[in-house]
């Protein structure tokens, strides 16, 4: 069992957690990911590691419930447990194996999406700690949707955008990119992009434009998430890969955004019964013949 | 009907009802009709049946016990070569094995030796017969890697020796492929597997599960860091391939590895388990292997019609004969010498069926096996909502990969000599799917026996 040492909500139905899991704390480095599962029923979840703290032995996660699994997860307290918690999965980002001095040389911009913001924040940490202050740009719905306002300006030059204009200015973060390149006279080396597909597709679209290089973190539907299964397959500049040992990250401007999309709806109609389960409990009968639990 | 030309027939769930469980589907032996079966038994001097089993169980010497109604000993006597005989029993390829060479085979049925093994595994099973523990422990600290049968076995073995043995496992369940491969009506989870596994663990080895050597923590940690003094590599061949034809990333095309993860490893066939799982209404599995079957008829009892697409005939299809006849009796449409050349697609790249070319059977090829050719113009095409690709498996590159002086050959298996498991690193060891390459139950737990007299010769050598 892994221990759940602190549970909070970030804002608006986002969810951290700090989990005990030491050799997954040992290992990791920005970039990378876990898979957790609740109890023995529950689905194996991948989530993108978000702090880490090696002598604690902890790891932050930080999720929005969506279907059946995350909303359980999101029910667990400070001192509850997940019942399996394996990592660290997938390759570290890239400019962790880099040579520092050369990565000093470069002018580096984040662009996130929504609870794509938690991924970006230990590799901006990780970028600052080695002496680079990169730009990043945080992109949500809302101002209630706006997460680790404080520990992101503490490690980067931050852009905040709303959708609805609640919070600081409004638009998309592909506004504000295309704003800081076209009349700031901002220039970037590399873009890196992380958020749900479609922003990453719109991120990507427009870098290609820009002529920026643009790493994306991809989030397939998973099972093992060692290899095993292919659940996780995308096309990347027409081959196919396995985002959980190949990725997550990937060029952006070589991945077929559209198939992936398209594979990501896969289970919808299956998770759709299962949510209608948990949501009416022991009061669900069955009888609607929406749902399949009376088959 | 005792000594006839026949075997004593098996009791089995009838096909229509079992095609709608995933209840097991051979119901096995009682004590009489193991006994009468074994009366078959001649007892051979020069026993032909040892030398077909990989592990060289003294058959002719178990089955005398059985006649007698001696199960413990029975018991006992294949204990001596094989660690796990209520899963052989049930999945060897017997046929081609042990049963292949039984004399009583030239003329009538051979004897029924997989099913005797069985029945004696699980009566000592049901009758609280445990291995025994080594008496003393010797303080020696080995790590085996994967808990499928080679590790299990492997451990096991070390562990009677007095090792203080832990095996380190990626999934978040013990088993392998026992677990997330085979389905529960060939090979019963909580009755079969975890008994396997509770039993190694009685001999005093820990396991711990959620760990990828390779990614939580790498062999040469394993062996400066935590004080391990040797590590035995049973990390088996789990890597699916696929066609490169058109279609092949639609939605609802799936490796055999994936749909028999969800549906055994996740239990999605069960409403209480959160994992979901396609139920298509008309299945294309293609492949003709154990993999394959195992496929083909977890989508029928999930629901569907289910076609089997082979490229060769009946007489090469690789699976156990036994499977393919149940598969058959069970209502599996088998479409042979045909092969798929692209999956066809709707607007929203959901699977609509598949289009595949005819094939007859021309020289023989590297294999020994009929190359299958293809007979132009024969193309056709079958409607089907879901496609699961079994095409076989090669192995997981994570441990190579993170692992300094370890050797692989080009097909990306570890090199290790048979007889110890010895690799070309000084205390790693290794055997099973990971150095042979997708094989059979029995084999990797051989390589797993192999393995621990391997590693025994090592420390002790190094201790002298
Ligand atoms: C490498 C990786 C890292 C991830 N990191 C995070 C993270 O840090 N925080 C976070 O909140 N989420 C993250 N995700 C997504 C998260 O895994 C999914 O939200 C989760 O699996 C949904 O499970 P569920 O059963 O609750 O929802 P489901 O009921 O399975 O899904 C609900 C809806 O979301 C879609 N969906 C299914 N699987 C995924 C998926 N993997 N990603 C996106 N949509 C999906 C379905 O089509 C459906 O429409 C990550 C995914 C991957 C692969
Ligand atoms: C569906 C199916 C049906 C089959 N049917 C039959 C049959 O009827 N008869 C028969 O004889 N054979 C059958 N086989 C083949 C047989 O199951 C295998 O040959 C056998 O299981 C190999 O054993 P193994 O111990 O080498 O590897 P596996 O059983 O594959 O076990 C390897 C284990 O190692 C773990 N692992 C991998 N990498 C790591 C890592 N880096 N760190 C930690 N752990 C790791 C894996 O998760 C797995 O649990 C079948 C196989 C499949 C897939
Ligand atoms: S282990 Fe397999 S091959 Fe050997 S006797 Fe038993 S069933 Fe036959
Ligand atoms: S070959 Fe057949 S008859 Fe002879 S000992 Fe073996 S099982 Fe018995
Ligand atoms: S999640 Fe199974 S191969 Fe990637
Ligand atoms: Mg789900």
């Amino acid at each position: 069992m892994y221990k759940i040492q602190e549970a909070e909500m970030l804002a608006n139905n986002i969810y951290r957690m700090v989990v005990e899991a030491p050799r997954v704390a040992q290992h990791c480095l920005p970039g990378q990911f876990v898979i957790v599962k609740a109890d023995e029923e529950g689905e194996r979840i991948p989530l993108t590691i978000c702090d880490y703290d090696r002598e604690a032995g902890t790891i932050t996660i930080v999720f929005m419930p969506i279907g059946e699994s995350t909303k359980k997860m999101k029910d667990l307290k400070a001192g509850d447990a997940f019942m399996d918690f394996v990592g660290p999965l997938g390759q570290p980002s890239e400019f962790c194996s880099e040579d520092i001095e050369e990565l000093k040389k470069k002018r580096i911009v984040f662009v996130a999406g929504g609870v794509g913001t938690a991924p970006v924040y230990p590799q901006l940490k990780w970028l600052h700690e080695h002496g680079i202050t990169a730009d990043a740009i945080v992109g949500a719905k809302t101002k209630d949707l706006v997460i680790l306002e404080k520990e992101m300006s503490a490690v980067s030059n931050l852009y905040i955008t709303t959708d609805d204009g609640s919070y600081v200015r409004k638009g998309m973060g592909t506004d504000v990119l295309r704003d800081l390149v076209q009349n700031q006279g901002k220039q970037y080396d590399v873009c890196v992009a992380i958020g749900p597909m479609i922003m990453m597709k719109f991120v990507c679209l427009l870098t290609k434009e820009l002529n920026i290089p643009t790493v994306v973190s991809m989030n397939p539907i998973m099972v093992d998430g060692t290899g095993m299964c292919g659940a996780c397959r995308l096309m990347v500049g027409n081959e196919v890969k396995f985002a959980c040992v190949d990725g997550p990250e990937f060029d952006g401007h070589l991945v077929d955004f559209d198939l992936a999309m398209k594979r990501q709806q896969m289970y919808k109609t299956e998770e759709g019964r299962a949510l209608l389960r948990y949501q009416e409990g022991a009061t669900h009968h069955g009888g609607c013949g929406q749902c399949g639990g009376d088959k | 009907m005792a000594k006839g030309l026949n075997r004593v027939p098996v009791r089995e769930q009838e096909p229509k009802v079992r095609a709608t469980n995933f209840d097991e589907v051979c119901l096995g032996y009682n004590k009489d009709e193991a006994v009468e079966e074994a009366q078959r038994c001649l007892g051979c001097k020069n026993a032909k049946c040892i030398t077909g089993c990989p592990v060289n169980i003294n058959i002719p010497a178990f089955i005398a016990q059985v006649k007698e109604g001696n199960f413990e000993e029975a018991y006992k006597i294949i204990g001596e070569s094989s660690a796990l005989p209520a899963v052989c029993g049930r999945v060897c390829p017997q046929e081609s094995q042990c049963e292949g060479k039984c004399v009583r085979g030239i003329k009538g049925d051979a004897v029924s030796i997989g099913k005797l093994e069985r029945f004696v595994a699980d009566w000592a099973k049901e009758n609280g017969i445990k291995p025994v523990p080594a008496a003393e422990k010797n303080g020696h600290k080995i790590a085996v890697i994967g808990s499928g049968p080679a590790g299990l076995t492997c451990a096991g073995d070390l562990a009677k020796l007095g090792y203080d043995v832990t095996i380190f496992e990626a999934l978040h369940k013990a088993g392998g492929v026992l677990s997330y491969g085979i389905p529960e009506f060939r090979l019963p989870k909580d009755k079969v597997v975890a008994a396997e596994i509770e039993n190694v663990k009685s001999l005093g080895v820990k396991i711990e599960t959620n760990v990828i050597i390779g990614k939580s923590v790498t062999i040469d940690e394993l062996l400066k860091d935590e004080g391990f003094e040797a590590v035995f590599i049973g990390s088996g061949a789990g890597l699916p391939m696929f066609m490169g034809i058109p279609g092949e990333n639609a939605n609802g095309v799936f490796s055999a590895n994936e749909f028999l993860t969800r549906n055994n490893l996740m239990k999605a066939f069960r409403d209480d388990y959160d994992t979901p799982i396609a139920h298509g209404k008309k299945v294309a599995v293609v492949g003709g292997g154990n993999v394959a079957m195992d496929a083909a008829r977890t989508a029928l009892r999930l629901g569907a019609e289910v076609h089997v697409i082979y490229r060769r005939s009946e007489a090469e299809l690789p699976a156990r004969a036994e499977e393919v006849h149940h598969a058959k009796e069970e209502g599996i449409i088998f479409d042979l010498l045909t092969n798929p050349v692209e999956i066809l697609t709707d607007d929203k790249d959901w699977v609509t069926g598949i289009r595949c070319i005819r094939m007859e059977l021309g020289e023989p090829d590297a294999s020994g096996r009929r190359r299958p050719v293809e007979i132009p113009g024969s193309e056709f095409e079958i409607e089907v909502d879901e496609v699961i690709m079994s095409l076989g498996t090669s192995p997981n590159p994570l441990i190579s990969s993170t692992t300094y002086g370890l050797d692989v050959n080009r097909r990306k298996c570890i090199v290790a000599e048979e007889e110890t498991g010895k690799t070309s690193k000084e205390g790693v060891y290794a055997g099973g799917d990971a150095v042979t390459g997708a094989a059979t139950v029995i084999l990797a737990m051989g390589a797993g026996k192999a393995g621990a007299k391997g590693i025994d010769e090592y420390i002790k050598s190094k201790n002298a």
